[in-house]
């Protein structure tokens, strides 16, 4: 298939912003369906219990404050594309300040509704219907974490996403990112089985083209002020429903990544950059 | 631990191991608990004198606008809601009727009778003695030097009569239980020789100096009380939101002492599993992480119900065959030191 032949380039984008409405239209159809642990998104229920951890010992191994019973408590993450919240909700539970942001209204309304039944997490977590883009200008700077878990396969402008990224972070702050890799291997399992055959993954969710190779994303990372500390592959098996790690990042993987702090070395793109996503999201009809 | 029909016993001494177990009286147990409690009293509310008279379970996750939590009413009125209903109300369990599990469940035609027990004299009492009669066993336990507990499982009219006998006979009944050696027969017993002599060419260190039982003076007065038993065992142990503990989840024959400790097998394996789910940020109801509990606890506590069960029954006949069997079953296990450690261990853990 020449499918695999050729090296794909990110094709330059026009989009205003980094959402893709396509891929809206394809999440608002199942937006009912995300706390059905057993339902079409049982793989992103039980990735929890390898992305939780994930983020919790790394956050834990950077500072020194513990409060029992709530590692997390004091640190402010944002959860871009939180979908239902399946993310936001842990994350809540350990302590953590949530803000939630997905473009899909509908998946905003089913996150409300299902937190606002624990008390203790309606107050711990606010979602919002908005893409990363509208809220740059408000929260300069706000978060102490930013988690994209399974996120950065859907945008429609990688490199714009990064860069606001980078301008809602904290110097110093965390960025956790899962995707999967472009790979014949992401093809035939990512697409073929997961999608077509074993019914793993809603078909039509993922699309080839959009996935990123860990390298391109490092790429981008380290282009805009992030130094890549942690890549760790990560293995689906459908048998046991399990997630786990591994050496090999040809299909999912994870990525942790720290941005430099304010007296790191100053980015000749950040001045032009800023004022360009200032104008983009005056005149961006966002896409949801 | 020895048979009434024939000379074989089966002897687990101290010097082979570490503390082989303990003996508490459940006062004493209630009495630590309550301290427990009371110095966690900041995240833990006890609800003394209270009852669950209704439960209300969540509908399926994806279709509900009402609350996705168990609801509790209580008896005074007062509803609670939860994440988690922890069921450790004992073999007829409400929580699990009320949740619609199955339970497969037997009775035994026994009843087991209890009683706080004196001794004759004072003794270095650290010895537990279960002797196993056609009816049924009967066992000693140590509390001190100078009183034992007593668990005589038997017949139900056999049960009653020891409940409504004077004092003196039920001491007698007690006494005469684990001397008497009516159930011998000849044959059985020449077969008992015959093998321990072959046991004792292959190894001659053989089987252990025998003790004697201690004899009963008296019964503590208010003591006697009595309880049919019966086997049973919850089809599932958990379900979303919900967590069956205890007699609650399992029921098993008072013979081999692990009723309790099944129990406590069972809340350090949920509290591990929960904490660890915590930890994760998880809904405490989530069924991912109780079923891992659920499967950790069956494949242990299924084993041991099933082979107390085909123990009871074997016990449970003067037959010469199976007595046979089960003479030289103990006598065997008796002589043989790692069979014997690995059944010790199994019993304690």
């Amino acid at each position: 298939l020449s499918l695999f032949r050729f090296t794909v380039k990110r094709p330059f984008s026009t989009s205003h912003s980094s959402v893709d409405s396509k891929e809206v239209k394809k999440f608002q159809l199942l937006a009912h369906k995300w706390w059905d642990e057993e339902g079409e998104y049982a793989a992103l229920h039980s990735m929890n219990d390898i992305r939780v951890p994930f983020i919790r010992d790394t956050l834990l191994s950077m500072s020194s404050n513990y409060h029992l019973g709530n590692p997390l408590s004091g640190i402010k993450i944002l959860d871009v594309g939180c979908g239902g919240g399946l993310l936001s909700e842990p994350l809540g539970r350990l302590g953590a300040s949530v803000t939630g942001i997905d473009p899909v209204e509908d998946n905003i309304r089913t996150a409300d509704r299902h937190k606002s039944f624990d008390p203790v997490l309606d107050k711990r977590i606010q979602y919002k219907s908005s893409s990363l883009e509208e809220i740059v200008e408000e929260s300069m700077e706000t978060f102490d974490v930013i988690v994209a878990s399974e996120v950065v396969e859907h945008v429609a402008d990688l490199e714009m996403f990064i860069k606001c990224c980078s301008q809602v972070l904290k110097p110093e702050g965390s960025l956790f990112i899962t995707t999967i890799n472009k790979t014949q291997l992401s093809y035939v399992l990512g697409i073929v089985v997961a999608e077509k055959i074993m019914g793993i993954v809603p078909e039509g969710t993922h699309e080839w083209e959009k996935f990123v190779p860990p390298e391109e994303l490092e790429r981008i990372l380290e282009s805009n002020g992030f130094s890549v500390k942690t890549v760790n592959g990560m293995l689906y098996n459908p048998l046991s429903g399990s997630w786990g790690w591994m050496e090999s990042t040809s299909l999912n993987y994870a990525v942790h990544a720290v941005k430099s702090g304010a007296w790191g070395q100053s980015h000749p793109t950040d001045a032009p950059s800023e004022t360009d996503i200032q104008q983009r999201s005056a005149t961006a009809g966002t896409a949801s | 631990v020895w048979d009434a029909c024939s000379e074989a016993m089966i002897v687990f001494e101290k010097d082979d191991l570490d503390d082989m177990g303990y003996i508490v009286e459940n006062d004493v147990i209630m009495s630590a608990l309550t301290k427990q409690l009371d110095a966690v009293a900041d995240r833990v509310e006890v609800f003394y004198r209270s009852r669950a008279v209704r439960y209300t379970w969540p509908l399926p996750s994806h279709s509900c606008d009402t609350s996705p939590w168990v609801q509790v009413e209580l008896a005074d009125g007062r509803r609670l809601q939860t994440k988690l209903l922890i069921g450790a109300d004992g073999h007829n369990s409400v929580v699990r009727k009320e949740a619609e599990i199955k339970n497969v469940e037997h009775q035994y035609d026994q009843s087991a009778v209890v009683a706080t027990l004196h001794l004759s004299e004072a003794t270095d009492n650290n010895v537990a003695w279960q002797r196993f009669l056609p009816t049924g066993p009967i066992a000693l336990l140590p509390l001190s030097d100078t009183a034992s507990s007593l668990v005589w499982s038997t017949s139900h009219d056999h049960a009653s009569e020891l409940l409504t006998m004077d004092e003196e006979s039920f001491v007698d009944s007690i006494n005469s239980a684990f001397w008497s050696n009516i159930n011998h027969s000849d044959f059985i017993d020449s077969a008992g020789a015959m093998f321990r002599s072959a046991i004792s060419l292959l190894k001659p260190s053989g089987t252990a100096v025998r003790q004697l039982p201690p004899s009963i003076a008296k019964v503590d007065p208010e003591s006697r009380a009595m309880f049919p038993l019966g086997m049973g065992h919850a089809t599932e142990y958990v379900q979303h939101r919900v967590a069956l503990i205890g007699d609650a989840a399992h029921r098993v024959h008072p013979l081999a002492g692990q009723g309790v400790n099944l129990g406590f097998g069972d809340v350090a394996c949920l509290a591990h599993h929960l904490s660890a789910a915590a930890f994760n940020g998880s809904d405490l109801g989530s069924l991912r992480h109780l079923l891992k509990f659920e499967t950790e606890r069956q494949r242990h506590n299924v084993s041991l119900i099933a082979a107390t069960d085909v123990l009871k029954r074997l016990y449970s006949t003067t037959l010469a065959p199976l007595v046979l069997l089960r003479t030289w079953g103990l006598q065997a296990t008796n002589a043989l030191p790692p069979v014997k450690v690995r059944n010790l261990l199994q019993g304690c853990r």
